[in-house]
């Protein structure tokens, strides 16, 4: 299906909604309008949870802090309610950020926890604060106007709340596609790629966790102005979960799983009301939540994924047009050949009693590909962990293009230069090739989360598409751009990790063990590659234990065992070293 | 506030906190173990004190239908899954796990409905009814999904926390109870006077821990759990199921959260849905301890106890907020002093 056919097709639905008030009885109005405030909440868990990876169950307080704000400025206060929206916002993005700023540098779970503590604290907060009602809340909320035009209706304010969902949902869309959307999906799957990226995580994942916030501040206060009346219950922590059900009842991970989940609960959620009364007149009320619950935890346990991608792979694939060529990303200057580019002294690194890396130093020039080598368990890894930052050496220093880089974060390394690839591949399997190699453009490209919203960042965006497109083309996986990483073999999965490293443009590239898992062909047409980065001027670091691969291909090699250095020099010097064939080969007899 | 009141709110405090310890003991073994977060921990505990509590009334507790109906849907889905995997001859050792043992308490609860039997039958009895609901559970809801991630099985166990007090709803009421008290006596601690209540509620809460600490420390069973808690894989390889260690840890959280129920019940009134509370205010000491150390989270917990004693007397309308409130300094100290040792779940 073409680009064009997509469009058509998403533009007749829009216009079949925006004329439902024409043709729907009143009563589907309202259930639409319950939907689409819904949406906003849900729509806000699809990025925090399903792109993001973390989980709130607190999404309704900031929904609540949101529909308070509003109702304290225009019911008690007497002003406008756009000047409600106003501070809804502000107050609730604020409270997020602090809250953000609190837990999200602990493990997933912990954060989830709290915010059900703090859904609960703030429910009791409201429902015992004098002047915001306590638990009997805040009645006659004025209806917002545009203009001289009350919103009084639900077919009125059923504009406001779709438009509005709609925009948010372009932004959304926008924003994925974008340099900090991309960004917010590499969250998943732990921080050590993502800060070897020059990603700062916890300022992704605060910026996401707002982001969720805003959309629940935009939700309650359509909800204080639709509903006319704010009360703590509709905020506790029940409704925290049933949002969540909706973002993964849809499918989390898909921003229009956030529609379809908020009305298939909201519909569901109205049927139980019908029916269950019919079947146990006396305690409907407490079966509702029950067969709720069950229904939600069979589903969990039958379909994980959601509807929509569900639905999705009965859909015919969109056609995705490959990058064009365009102007080429800014470039570093590369040091002059031969300058001293890493002093490595007398590092080390111990694991609790064991020490991994014993006071190892060696020097490293601009323009020279050095290998490191050694048996199983000398400390190889370890060292290039301490290099880039994975790891903080315990004592020694390290010094790269002249600064002090012992003590820098990784994400800081990453920016001044270094990149690296992993012995373990780590890439975002269900990211395609070219979102992966982009990932690694990040730290060269500027554009924000509100430039990617609001697409602002298009120019930028070109570039660095067809830049990710040239380094691609370079390890050779420029024919299927938007395949999935996660389905690449592991050869050519660690050829993907080069190709990411490459458009970051570092100074210095560090690869572990970049051969292993290749055939013979391949290796040899990624010597040849690793020889034209050399010509170019780059600098690699290079762990390997194939060694005809080493020796044909790099200038120098340090030797380590049990952690320390063991001797260094050129291929030859280190293969006529008697002390590297015992480590080898063991003893001569 | 004068150093009278400060000793007995301490006193008070630690009694409610070593109720605390007895289910936040419970979480992090059910968390090491099963890498569940089980928040119906709670509503087990406020279950058990409405049973306790219908026993004294000499009603029928509602608990007994909950089982019964748990245990056949347990034991079916068993089943099916032995038939599905063409093991059918093992249906009936099945049965006997899924079936039989759990409903035996219910079938004596239900036989003995309408005579009041001595508290030292009572007692026992409503632990042994409650026991197997927490394993039961763990075979119908959690079971299907050994393998999710940490979030997805929170988010399902959130849900069966929201099942479960619809269904205490259902089937015990809508009314707070307070059971009799265990113990008449009293005496005085330098000046300050302590009833028997606390001091059996520490005592319980000491022993229960000591047992805890001896079973995993001298027992074969104890090692296998800790084994499965450090590496499922590994514990695996060495002939260890991890299922039967889920099964394991969930009946011993049964047994801390029936006892937590017995202890509670005299002190304070407990209603349907009272668990939940009790069990999130456990669970700050649980996080105190990091879900990984039991002495930490046992400190933890009866910290939480006193603050929330206190709380209770200088405001008493805002004391659940001061409480959740320490989570944030707690959580503080947590990420700035440890090394996140995150897990890659890559999916």
């Amino acid at each position: 299906m073409s680009a064009r056919a997509n469009m058509l097709i998403v533009a007749l639905a829009v216009l079949a909604l925006l004329a439902a008030p024409f043709y729907l009885a009143p009563f589907t109005v309202t259930l639409l309008n319950y939907i689409g405030v819904y949406s906003f909440v849900a729509l806000g868990l699809v990025l925090l949870t399903g792109v993001a990876g973390m989980v709130s169950f607190g999404q309704a307080s900031f929904m609540g802090i949101a529909a308070y704000a509003t109702a304290w400025t225009s019911a008690i206060m007497g002003y406008s309610p756009w000047l409600g929206l106003i501070l809804a916002i502000v107050v609730t993005c604020a409270v997020a950020a602090a809250v953000g700023l609190l837990t999200l540098r602990l493990q997933g779970h912990f954060l989830s926890l709290s915010t059900i503590a703090w859904g609960l604290a703030l429910y009791f907060t409201f429902g015992n604060i004098a002047w915001l009602g306590a638990y009997n809340g805040i009645p006659s909320i004025p209806a917002p106007s545009l203009g001289s035009i009350p919103l009084i209706g639900s077919g009125q304010i059923f504009y406001l709340i779709w438009i509005a969902l709609l925009l948010a949902l372009l932004g959304a869309r926008n924003l994925l596609g974008s340099r900090s959307g991309r960004a917010m999906r590499a969250l998943r799957g732990g921080n050590a790629l993502v800060e070897s990226l020059g990603i700062n995580a916890l300022y992704v994942r605060l910026a996401t966790f707002v982001i969720a916030a805003l959309l629940a501040a935009l939700s309650g206060w359509l909800y204080a102005h639709m509903s006319r009346f704010v009360s703590p219950t509709p905020f506790d922590v029940t409704w925290s979960i049933i949002f969540l059900m909706m973002a993964m009842v849809g499918g989390s991970g898909y921003l229009l799983g956030a529609v379809v989940g908020a009305a298939l609960i909201t519909l569901l959620k109205n049927w139980i009301q019908d029916v269950l009364p019919l079947i146990a007149p006396s305690s409907s009320g407490q079966l509702e939540i029950v067969v709720f619950s069950a229904l939600f935890i069979v589903f969990l346990q039958r379909a994980r994924n959601g509807i929509v991608p569900y639905v999705a792979q009965w859909l015919p694939e969109t056609v995705r047009e490959t990058p064009q060529a365009a102007e080429a990303l800014p470039r570093r200057a590369q040091p002059e050949k031969g300058q001293a580019l890493m002093r490595v002294e007398a590092a080390s690194r111990n694991f609790g009693g064991l020490i991994a890396v014993n006071k190892v130093s060696f020097d490293l020039n601009s323009g020279e590909i050095l290998a490191l080598i050694g048996p199983n368990g000398a400390g190889k890894t370890t060292m290039f962990n301490l290099i880039t930052g994975a790891l903080r050496a315990s004592e020694g220093r390290i010094e790269f293009a002249g600064s002090d880089i012992t003590r820098a974060s990784a994400c800081s390394i990453a920016r001044g230069g270094i990149a690296r690839t992993f012995q373990h591949v780590k890439l975002r399997p269900r990211m395609s090739l070219l979102d992966n190699v982009l990932l690694g453009a990040y730290a060269r490209t500027r554009a924000g989360f509100f430039a990617g919203a609001l697409r602002l960042d298009r120019t930028e965006e070109e570039h660095a598409r067809s830049e990710a497109m040239r380094q691609l083309e370079r390890v050779g996986l420029s024919a299927r751009p938007f395949d999935l990483a996660g389905n690449l073999p592991l050869g050519n999965q660690r050829l993907l990790e080069i190709a990411r490293a490459l458009a970051a443009d570092p100074v210095l590239l560090v690869l572990d063990e970049p051969a292993a898992g290749l055939r013979r062909q391949e290796k040899m047409k990624l010597a040849e590659l690793l020889r034209t980065l050399r010509a170019e001027g780059l600098t690699i670091l290079l762990v390997e234990h194939d060694m005809d691969f080493v020796m044909g291909l790099v200038d120098r090699i340090v030797v380590m065992e049990f952690g320390c250095k063991l001797c260094e020099g050129t291929p030859e010097a280190v293969r006529a070293d008697a002390r590297v064939q015992e480590a080898y080969l063991g003893g001569v007899a | 506030m004068n150093a009278q009141i400060a000793a007995i709110l301490t006193m008070d405090g630690v009694a409610t906190g070593a109720i605390y310890v007895l289910i936040a003991l419970g979480f992090v073994l059910i968390f090491a173990v099963t890498r569940i977060i089980f928040v119906p921990f709670g509503d087990i505990t406020a279950f058990t004190a409405l049973t306790l509590a219908d026993l004294e009334a000499k009603r029928l507790p509602g608990t007994a239908s909950m089982v019964a109906v748990l245990a056949v849907v347990a034991a079916l889905m068993e089943c099916a899954a032995l038939l599905r995997s063409g093991q059918a001859a093992r249906i009936p050792r099945a049965l006997l796990y899924y079936l039989v043992l759990p409903l035996v308490p219910a079938a004596i609860v239900w036989a003995t409905s309408g005579t009041l039997l001595p508290a030292p039958l009572r007692i026992p009895l409503t632990i042994l009814l409650i026991l197997p609901l927490a394993p039961l559970l763990d075979r119908i809801v959690f079971r299907p999904i050994a393998d999710a991630s940490v979030l997805l099985l929170l988010i399902v166990s959130v849900a069966l926390h929201f099942a479960l007090v619809g269904m205490g709803l259902l089937f015990f009421g809508p009314e707070g109870v307070r059971t009799q008290s265990l113990i008449d006596f009293s005496t005085d601690i330098a000046g300050t006077p302590v009833s028997g209540e606390t001091l059996l509620i520490v005592g319980s809460a000491a022993f229960f821990s000591f047992l805890l600490f001896l079973f995993f420390n001298y027992t074969l069973t104890g090692k296998a759990l800790h084994a499965t808690a450090m590496n499922r894989t590994g514990a695996r390889l060495m002939g260890i199921r991890p299922q039967q260690s889920g099964t394991i840890a969930f009946l011993l959280g049964s047994l801390l959260a029936a006892v937590s129920g017995v202890l509670i019940a005299p002190v304070n009134t407990i209603f349907y849905d009272s668990g939940f509370l009790i069990g999130l205010k456990a669970f700050v000491g649980a996080i105190i301890g990091g879900l990984v150390s039991f002495p930490v989270t046992a400190i933890g917990s009866v910290f939480v106890g006193i603050l929330e004693s206190f709380a209770a007397f200088q405001s008493s309308p805002f004391k659940e907020v001061i409480v959740f409130s320490i989570l944030i300094p707690v959580l503080l100290w947590r990420s700035y002093s440890f090394v996140n040792h995150e897990e890659e779940d890559e999916e």
